[in-house]
């Protein structure tokens, strides 16, 4: 047995390509937006490796589950924490701070 | 890990299955092709991807296979081909030619 | 830190602020977006508010500015196929800086005051003996500074898994069949090049201005699931 990664998909079968596109909404280029400026050369924090190799890193079944920038948020995020940039600390008190101020605008979870 | 290659030479992709980054795609290992063009030698990123910005440079090949060499049952003509970017570390010199 | 947009207020919307709208003037103290909700109140999601955290630490730790992070949103939203379109007129209309796009997609495009961006492009010609098709069949990989945004297809399971062993299969879901006599050559962005496809020039083209053939040119072409 070998072993195949999960977004290792090239050769695979598949449905036909569902030709649908979606605009990028804010909080997407915001995610793009931010890795860009990571990466950087004046900040080099992460790489564009570094991040694909988060990606890679999520759950088979949750790496379908979740849309594009899902993943992106998701590996930056780790990247950080990784890096200690951030701490879990930290990002659990904001992550709190924004939802309640948004709730307080009167928006609601999904 | 410092067989140079040329253009034209033939080349095998190294049948390895290591779990990690890798950017030699599954369905292209074990597979023979021709280097199609020698792009120059950058930081492995299989070893970016870890944090370790200072491994050394490899070189960087376009390979071109035959699609009718990569898959058993392509559905095309047999003149349709496939180019892959590989680094140097996972080639070998082919067997024969 | 100043709260002042430096770009026009959309008026598309008649009512609520659109909460996806960047150019909101209601800004919070670090420049950033309070949550406004559309009139259908369209619920947040973990994932949003991560994103919107995330930025702000990073704002407030001084590792990036509000200004930055502004200005990157803008020069995504600014980049289009537009330029790459812009390339490849010029690359059909004189040879020599075809000849110059095929060795380094990046300098021949800063010939017309495009910035591109450091990552290497690459271009593939398409030709009557060959038609080539771009993937990268392990992420998502693009030339993003030149002609924009991806797809969502070019990043789907389908695409990625398909286009490489199924070209020909692929591209007829697009509308494109290539005739048997003619090569099919995909290429898959594994490495830190990204690939613009130079089109076929449609017959019955001669004479057009170059910005007459620009704007004959589609994202999908440059990408290589159609041909013009």
């Amino acid at each position: 047995m070998v072993h195949r990664s999960h977004h290792d998909m090239g050769g695979l079968d598949a449905g036909p390509v569902d030709l649908d596109e979606h605009t990028q909404v804010h909080w997407e280029k915001r995610t793009d937006a931010i890795m860009r400026l990571v990466s950087d050369k004046k900040r080099q924090i992460i790489t564009v490796d570094e991040l694909r190799r988060g990606i890679e890193q999520i759950g088979p079944n949750v790496y379908d589950e979740m849309s594009y920038y899902e993943r992106w948020i998701t590996s930056v995020t780790n990247n950080l924490l990784e890096k200690g940039t951030i701490t879990v600390d930290e990002l659990g008190r904001k992550m709190s701070d924004v939802e309640a101020r948004w709730q307080a605008d009167g928006a609601t979870k999904v | 890990m410092s067989t140079s290659y040329a253009v034209g030479d033939t080349v095998a992709v190294r049948q390895a299955y290591p779990p990690g980054h890798v950017r030699a795609p599954y369905f292209i290992r074990g597979k023979s092709g021709t280097v199609d063009q020698v792009v120059g030698n950058y930081k492995n990123p299989e070893e970016l991807a870890y944090g370790r910005r200072d491994s050394e440079r490899l070189t960087l090949y376009r390979v071109r296979f035959n699609q009718t060499d990569v898959w058993a049952n392509y559905n095309g003509p047999t003149k349709d081909s496939i180019v892959i970017d590989i680094y140097e570390n996972w080639l070998n010199p082919a067997e024969g030619a | 830190m100043s709260d002042t947009p430096s770009h026009e207020h959309d008026h598309s919307h008649s009512h609520s602020h659109d909460h996806n709208n960047p150019d909101d003037p209601l800004y919070n103290s670090h420049g950033e977006h309070p949550y406004q909700p559309d009139s259908e109140d369209t619920p947040y999601e973990h994932h949003h508010v991560m994103a919107e955290a995330v930025g702000e630490l990073l704002i407030d730790k001084g590792i990036i500015t509000a200004d930055e992070l502004r200005g990157m949103i803008e020069l995504i939203d600014s980049k289009s196929p537009a330029e790459g379109t812009r390339v490849i007129a010029r690359a059909w209309t004189d040879p020599e800086f075809k000849a110059r796009v095929m060795v380094n997609v990046n300098d021949a495009a800063q010939e017309l005051g495009i910035d591109p961006g450091t990552i290497p492009i690459r271009a593939v010609e398409n030709t009557d003996s060959v038609h080539n098709v771009i993937v990268c069949t392990l992420c998502s990989c693009y030339p993003r500074l030149l002609i924009g945004l991806p797809p969502d297809w070019y990043k789907s399971r389908s695409y990625r898994s398909r286009v490489v062993h199924e070209p020909r299969t692929v591209l007829k879901e697009f509308g494109t069949e290539i005739s048997k006599e003619t090569e099919v050559c995909v290429h898959d962005s594994t490495a830190d090049l990204r690939y613009l496809v130079i089109p076929k020039r449609p017959d019955g083209t001669e004479g057009m201005s170059e910005d007459e053939l620009a704007a004959l040119v589609t994202r999908d072409s440059m990408i290589g699931v159609t041909t013009l």
